[in-house]
């Protein structure tokens, strides 16, 4: 007789009111009128990410669970519950974005430039799909790092990537580089999901199960130089890396934020890193825990490699959307420098809090600073090209100061957020006190310096240069825009000046560390 | 009676004001807010001043309170002699340079209301890098300075405006960010969950340590000082500034780094600091001589002051690493005093190119007959620049070369080779501007007007009477930094005197 297994529905309620609410959202796409279908999902999508992060809430309030729930492999525990709680504010105002028509393309199947685009424009078709799309986008982002085992990770991975590789082709303007974008994210990110997979079955033939815990205990009785645990653990790796845009697996990263409507853009940015950096440490903390000198050197490289690769390319770009991609790739570079600071279990609670801490505040600065390139207009969409920013600051004061205080806060300059975020992430690897640990930090922060460079560069063309006779316009921000961006900065300043009540949070819910 | 919180009222009073004067619609009325401000200040600050009592605890005015408590940081601030005269050279110099810059702002067509704001926020958190006694509240406010000053370069400065304010920012970023390493580093070989100042002297014993962390405090110091090599930054940022922001930047802003030589590197690395003497005394000599050198090859008159800066920086950081009181007294004295003396040739400098259009030494001659007052304040300015005695500098250069004497004495006879040079750079200087021919394009200058005169006659003053009595100064620093010598564990070499034999 087989037995029923046992699901804790409560834990697992944030993700199913989620999918659920997907799942609606594909049946008003197919049952509702066209004129309506916006008027549902709006309220849909926002009323199911705030009843998730009150269910959350609710959890935490109520004490987290110390076993993983359905049979071991979904693990809602402190830090899945934080990064929970991240994700689910930073989509929520990415969806106050996605709340855009201007942004997305009324009919995706017509060829740019054709009659039948025309058409699809005067008879004012749109794409309501993107609101579903968007909710199994963030499902995915919510099982991701929750998965306590690897083909969950692996299925949650893809539930999270197949939406976002559509939403990136529905760009208004650029069309082409958009359809692009899609293009090479779909071709490159199922490259890197079949190296996932691999890495997958290769660790199962180490360790017999592809839970996490249990490759933990094989590792605990193999001596860890076995040749399908090494090649395991790097096709994994590769896997993983290729989702936070560490080089070198970067180089989507600048074409995918550049050709993506920029509300998707956002989405990418701020949640898909928090759930890509989340499942990154599930696996290289509970899975590869005991076999961190393997790891470790190799992350080394790649940690160093990403923020020189992402300071140093950020400062040839002449395109705003790819110059925030490359700050990206280098703020991924900084939190892999607290992936590494593994040792005993304070040390390991030290450096989760601070991850946790630097992507809370990194996300919500990206979402506020992609907001701001939303307002930011030519009459053929947005203004990319980072000379056309000039003179913002006599134009629009307010805007630009938004924008540049959203830079500075990038750079980490002190009393912002993200101050605080790279000092808690550098403390803890200073911490583990190993000198080639606090060596990968003194590069870091020189690569910070070389990344101020071109963070004080759009600082200087927005306030330093003169404005040209034809800039572009500052369209009125809608009031979900400038809910995004008056949200952000807040944000950045209160982070910046207060950030014990976040860190307190982040500490509490690193405190457990992951459940075993 | 609980003790009024007077540095947190004085930075309360900048912010606040800021925020008001960017809140103002009317420009006249702005500038006129912010000077009320900062006479406020000034005055509370002297008000501080007078109710600090020299020989009583090193550290008064004391505020402790948790701010973060995850990282072990404090809002702690208090101020011992030292930070006392510095805080009090910004609030003297702030409204000055406020009443310099009443016109400065309107050139550009940039918000003028904005560049007083700014000055105010400065001013706050000039106050602040020398009050906070939590090492991290000093990082903080040596990093979040560097804002407001880059934007008031990079908005209101010359033509080569923006690149000189990346540059300035970079490298002190550049600097900074190492410091930020040897802080969390010092934190953490520390290990008293604290970055209370006191919490740290002598919490760092391995050497090889000390050494480490010495060195990253030191590079940013040296970047912000600026120490030679590392000076590249500051004729381009000084030069291209607006002169108000100028007399900031150079006057106080730089003073940090001479500050936290001695605050920091000294206290909390001592072993470390003896260690690097050598090579940080024979740096600053180097920068004495090569300042004066490359000053007097200048032919832009903001440049030319920045370099001679740059060789007054290096009798500073001799003075702090001679590690004798009367070196180190000296060396802060010197800070005070160079602020006055430096802003004032700068100030000066600014009401001459404002009146030309020009920076360059070239397009002047014969100044002085059409413009006297200008011409005088200038030439005073100037010696005070070359440390005539009777004025102001010249008892801290004296000191400090004495003081140096005592245990180095080599690099001390070199440093003074940069007092003759000085003679050089700037007699030259008022020579070719003030005297000879009046050159045409200068014939129908103006002198002073009214609100320039109040501009250079207080500073003129200060430099005069603290030339004759600069005791009272003194009388402040000198408690301070013994106290800061003995956390050293130095003691003043015997003075040697020769004995004549057989009497």
């Amino acid at each position: 007789m087989i037995t029923a297994p046992t699901i804790e529905y409560f834990a697992l309620a944030p993700l199913l009111i989620i999918f659920g609410a997907a799942v609606i959202g594909v049946l008003v796409e197919a049952f509702a009128p066209r004129y309506l279908r916006r008027a549902v999902h709006v309220p849909l999508t926002l009323l199911s990410l705030v009843g998730a992060f009150a269910l959350v809430i609710l959890q935490t309030v109520r004490g987290v669970p110390t076993t993983p729930a359905a049979m071991g492999s979904v693990a809602v525990d402190g830090p899945t519950l934080f990064i929970w709680g991240t994700i689910l504010v930073l989509s929520f105002v990415s969806i106050l974005l996605i709340n855009d028509e201007e942004q997305f393309v009324p009919s995706a199947a017509a060829v740019p430039g054709s009659a039948e685009e025309e058409k699809a424009i005067t008879e004012g078709a749109a794409h309501t799909e993107v609101y579903p799309l968007a909710l199994f986008a963030i499902g995915g982002m919510l099982l991701f790092p929750a998965s306590n085992d690897l083909l969950i990770m692996f299925v949650a991975l893809e539930v999270m990537s197949l939406p976002l590789y559509l939403l990136c082709g529905l760009a208004r303007r650029r069309r082409l580089l958009s359809q692009e974008a899609s293009v090479k994210y779909f071709l490159l990110g199922a490259f890197s999901s079949a190296f996932f997979l691999y890495g997958t079955a290769l660790l199962y033939g180490f360790a017999g199960t592809v839970d996490l815990v249990g490759i933990s205990r094989a590792l605990a009785t193999a001596g860890g130089t076995e040749t399908l645990l090494l090649v395991g653990t790097a096709m994994l790796g590769v896997g993983l890396l290729f989702k936070i845009g560490a080089a070198p697996f970067q180089a989507w990263k600048p074409d995918v934020y550049q050709g993506a409507p920029t509300p998707i853009t956002a989405l990418m940015a701020s949640g898909t890193l928090v759930a890509a950096f989340g499942a990154v440490l599930r696996v290289f903390w509970v899975a590869l825990g005991n076999d961190s000198w393997n790891w470790q050197p190799i992350m080394w490289g790649v940690a160093a490699l990403t923020m020189v690769v992402g300071s140093i390319l950020a400062i040839t770009q002449t395109d705003i959307k790819r110059m925030l991609a490359y700050s990206s790739i280098a703020h991924a570079g900084f939190l892999l420098v607290g992936v590494m600071a593994v040792g005993e279990k304070g040390q390991n609670a030290l450096a989760l809090s601070g991850l946790l801490f630097y992507l809370v505040t990194y996300g919500i600065t990206t979402v506020g600073a992609f907001a701001v390139v939303t307002l930011v207009r030519d009459p053929g969409g947005e203004a990319w090209h980072l000379s056309r920013w000039a003179g913002l600051g006599k134009r629009s004061p307010k805007l630009a100061g938004l924008f540049a205080f959203f830079l500075l806060a990038f750079a980490g300059i002190p009393l912002t957020s993200g101050f605080f975020g790279k000092y808690a992430v550098f403390r803890s690897a200073v911490a583990l006190g190993e000198g080639w640990l606090t060596g990968l930090v003194v590069l870091a922060v020189v690569a910070s310096a070389a990344a101020a460079f071109f963070y004080v560069r759009v600082i200087v063309l927005m306030f330093f240069s003169d404005p040209s006779a034809d800039g572009p316009t500052v369209v009125t921000p809608s009031w979900a825009t400038s809910t995004v961006v008056g949200f952000s900065a807040f944000a950045t300043v209160a982070l910046g000046v207060f950030p014990q009540p976040v860190l307190d949070l982040a500490e509490k819910a690193a405190k457990s560390l992951f459940v075993q | 009676m609980t003790a009024i919180p007077w540095l947190s009222i004085l930075m309360g009073v900048s912010v606040l004001g800021a925020l008001g004067v960017s809140f103002l619609k009317n420009d006249k009325l702005a500038k006129q807010a912010t000077l009320g401000v900062s006479l406020l200040v000034l005055v509370l600050a002297v008000v501080m001043t007078v109710g600090f009592s020299p020989n009583g605890d090193r550290f008064q005015y004391a505020e402790t309170y948790d701010w973060i408590p995850s990282f072990g940081v404090h809002y702690a601030v208090a101020v011992d002699g030292v930070a006392l005269v510095l805080i009090l050279l910004s609030a003297v110099l702030v409204p000055i340079v406020v009443l310099a810059s009443w016109h400065d702002a309107e050139q550009g067509k940039r918000s003028v209301r904005t560049y007083f704001a700014l000055l105010l926020v400065l001013e706050a958190m000039m106050i602040g890098v020398f009050a906070a006694t939590d090492v991290f509240l000093f990082y903080v406010f040596f990093e979040a300075m560097l804002i407001p000053m880059y934007f008031m370069i990079g908005s209101y400065g010359g033509a080569q405006r923006s690149y000189a304010a990346v540059k300035f920012l970079l490298y002190s970023l550049f600097g900074g960010l190492l410091m930020l390493v040897a802080v969390i580093a010092l934190y953490n070989v520390a290990d008293k969950n604290s970055f209370l100042f006191p919490d740290l002297i002598g919490a760092v014993t391995d050497p090889t340590t000390q050494k480490w962390l010495f060195l990253g405090f030191f590079v940013a110091f040296a970047i912000k000082a600026p120490l030679w090599p590392v000076h590249t930054w500051l004729p381009d940022a000084a030069a291209q500034a607006p002169a108000g922001a100028a007399v900031l930047l150079v006057g106080v802003l730089d003073k940090v780094g001479t500050y936290g030589m001695l605050r920091f590197c000294l206290e909390l690395f001592p072993d470390a600091a003896k260690w690097a003497t050598p090579v940080v005394i024979a740096l600053s000599v180097i920068g004495i001589v090569y300042g004066a050198i490359v000053a007097i090859g200048q032919t832009d008159i903001k440049r030319l002051i920045a370099y001679t800066s740059i060789s007054h920086f290096g009798f500073i950081t001799m003075g702090v690493f001679a590690m004798t009181t009367t070196a180190a007294s000296g060396a802060t004295l010197y800070m005070v005093n160079h602020g006055f003396s430096t802003g004032v040739l700068f100030l000066v400098a600014g009401f001459l190119i404002y009146r030309r259009g020009s920076q360059f030494i070239a397009d002047y001659g014969g100044v002085q007959k059409v413009a006297p007052l200008l011409a005088g304040a200038f030439l005073i300015a100037g010696l005070s620049g070359l440390s005539l005695p009777g004025l102001s500098t010249f008892v801290s250069e004296f000191m400090v070369l004495l003081g140096t004497f005592e245990r180095y004495a080599v690099p001390a006879i070199i440093g003074t080779t940069g007092v003759i040079l000085a003679a050089i750079y700037i007699l030259w200087m008022y020579q070719r501007t003030m005297n000879g021919p009046t050159a045409e394009s200068v014939a129908e200058m103006k002198d002073l007007n009214g609100r320039e005169r109040w501009v250079v006659a207080p500073l003129i003053a200060l430099i005069v009477v603290l030339g004759f009595f600069p005791k009272p100064l003194l009388d402040v620093i000198n408690p301070a930094v013994k106290e800061s010598l003995v956390n050293v564990k130095v003691t003043d070499p015997a003075p040697v005197v020769a004995v004549k034999e057989g009497q």
